[in-house]
């Protein structure tokens, strides 16, 4: 019981937080939801499989592009659930074509997905329509969008924790540890990998169309901005990729982290990326959690 | 027309086919996916252009040094960086995601540094930029030195591989890094010696690329790409088929970009990878496993 007291708890509290927030904290913590909702949905696939997604920025950039193209045309809810189709539709190319194979194909294509993207949709604005930069006005305030991105955000630790323990959960992580022995055991693996892949392309790409109205005016090169997609797997991993809460524990401090980087220290940016990288590989293969948990595991075996 | 096409995608694809050898090289034979292997090009590019302009060192024996750094670069990153996490990963499938995101590290680590000392903008020499007339088309004179290099170091490695016994060494870790110890091959060694001459390679295509192409310390992830795709074209650790994939694809972006559009032409690699992926995932010249 208090294992789902406990969170709601804690969501309606953070849902109550735009009352006493001042502009500037509600910007932060709509940041910072979004990166807890992208860490969390790129583990949802590659958290057990270990196929590394590069792409968070394509589907992302998807999204948010969707609203600034659609946003005279249609009501919002139908907007967003057209941005939700084109996600599920760019997953499902990406996964029929690369998902079959070795998983470094799928890393590598996904490596050079959000530029393909870019360019050819900067390609189709300067040729066809004639207007590169679009605009989007919608009477969404930031606390409306923090509300939305908190929901969204909760939805995909439901889904997580959900998929954790059904069939869904167990497949994606035979197929992370042995895929011959996934094979064997009547897995059918590349349909569990797409499934795995879709769903989590869809919330990815739902995330952009949520925040796009903050960046009001919106360009190839602004949504698809690939820094978005590193810090992602870096976040996820940080925490734990896969863990439920591994995702958010990795994104928020990290958030915040890079946040006061990109401030003070905008030129030496990447260098920290970089080595923030080489130390997770190193340090903490499995995330924070688990490294705890090996920590306390020797303390006890040192103390008995 | 369709001569000039031909001319210069020709030699655009010698410039591509070069930076996919020692791609294939590291990732066939050290068994390392290394996503920063443009900013390792680009290293030779920034250093070759500084040498150039501020000590005066001719760009010419800038590329007879750099890629002898270059191999002790990739030495040193083998040994403190690949090494141990081959080891820990022990045979298993760890190894790629590992080496996966540890070069992803790298990357940005380098090109941070890149910045550090050169700045965002875009950097160019032109040095031997006279045009020579071939077949009445008008080439520029570093583009053909740069096709030169690879056709030269291109048959030096297919020759060196397929027909010495150091060759087969490596061809034997490539096939199977788990039976070359059975005889009596130093399969940490040879992996090192593969890693390094892959960087000595993307040393060389850097330093060529650089003394007719602008580049700027941000554009490594875009050289990376390109090789990437060549590579699985050509078939990983394909000597050969990386020369032939590199210079088709070169063909087919002269084409793309004079023909149709200019703006498409990674749209046209891509669309060219994809078709591999589905048709022929071993790549185009590799056997079916």
């Amino acid at each position: 019981m208090m294992r789902i007291i406990l969170p709601l708890a804690g969501l309606v509290l953070l849902a109550l937080l735009p009352l006493w927030l001042s502009d500037y904290g509600l910007g932060l913590m709509v940041g910072a939801a979004t990166y807890v909702t992208l860490a969390s949905a790129w583990a949802l696939f590659s958290g057990h499989t270990h196929y590394v997604s590069l792409a968070t920025v394509a589907f992302y950039g998807i999204g948010a592009y969707t609203v600034a193209v659609l946003n005279e045309v249609l009501p919002y809810p139908l907007v967003l659930m057209v941005a939700g189709a084109m996600g599920a539709g760019l997953a499902l190319i990406v996964g029929l074509s690369t998902l079959r194979l070795k998983g470094v194909y799928f890393v590598i294509f996904s490596f050079g997905l959000a530029e393909l993207i870019r360019q050819l949709i900067t390609w189709y604005e300067v040729n066809v329509t004639g207007t590169l930069g679009r605009y989007i006005f919608l009477e969404i305030t930031t606390a409306g969008i923090y509300w939305q991105m908190l929901g969204l955000g909760a939805l995909t630790l439901a889904l997580t924790a959900w998929i954790h323990r059904n069939r869904l959960g167990l497949a994606l992580r035979v197929i992370g540890d042995d895929e011959a022995v996934a094979a064997h055991s009547g897995i059918h693996l590349a349909r569990v990998k797409l499934i795995a892949f879709v769903l989590s392309a869809v919330i990815l790409t739902l995330a952009g169309a949520i925040t796009s109205p903050r960046y009001v005016y919106v360009e190839p090169s602004i949504v698809f901005n690939p820094t978005v997609s590193f810090l992602t797997v870096i976040m996820a991993l940080l925490g734990g990729a896969n863990r439920l809460c591994g995702p958010m524990l990795g994104a928020v401090p990290l958030f915040l982290l890079f946040e006061w980087l990109s401030a003070h220290f905008p030129d030496s940016y990447p260098i920290f990326l970089g080595l923030m990288f080489i130390a997770v590989v190193f340090v903490l293969p499995n995330g924070v959690i688990a490294g705890v948990e090996t920590l306390r595991h020797k303390l006890r075996e040192a103390r008995s | 027309m369709i001569v000039t096409t031909l001319i210069l995608g020709l030699v655009l694809g010698g410039t591509y086919a070069l930076l996919a050898l020692g791609l294939t090289l590291q990732y066939g034979i050290a068994r390392i996916m290394n996503l920063a292997y443009g900013e390792l090009t680009l290293i030779a590019a920034f250093g070759l252009v500084a040498l150039f302009q501020q000590a005066g060192i001719s760009p010419l024996l800038s590329l007879l040094v750099l890629p002898v750094l270059g191999y002790g670069l990739g030495w040193i990153l083998y040994q403190g960086m690949m090494r141990p996490l081959v080891a820990r990963s022990d045979g298993t499938g760890r190894l790629e995601v590992d080496s996966i995101l540890a070069t992803f590290g790298l990357l940005f680590l380098i090109q941070g540094l890149l910045l550090l000392a050169f700045g965002a903008n875009f950097t160019s020499i032109s040095y031997l930029d006279r045009g020579v007339s071939i077949l009445g088309v008008s080439v520029a004179l570093n583009r053909l030195i740069a096709f030169g290099i690879c056709v030269l170091s291109g048959g030096a490695l297919v020759w060196a591989l397929n027909r010495t016994t150091w060759g087969l060494r490596m061809r034997a870790v490539a096939l199977t890094p788990g039976s070359a110890p059975l005889v009596g091959i130093d399969v940490n060694r040879i992996a090192r010696q593969g890693f390094a001459i892959g960087t000595a390679l993307a040393c060389v295509a850097g330093a060529s690329i650089s003394m007719y192409q602008t580049f700027s310390a941000t554009g490594g992830v875009i050289f990376t790409m390109k090789a990437l795709v060549i590579v699985i074209m050509g078939g990983v650790g394909n000597v050969p088929g990386a020369l032939i994939a590199g210079l088709a694809l070169g063909l087919l972006e002269t084409f793309v970009a004079t023909a149709i559009d200019p703006g498409l032409t990674l749209a046209a690699t891509f669309t060219i990878f994809l078709a591999v992926l589905l048709w022929r995932p071993q790549g185009l010249f590799g056997a079916r496993s």
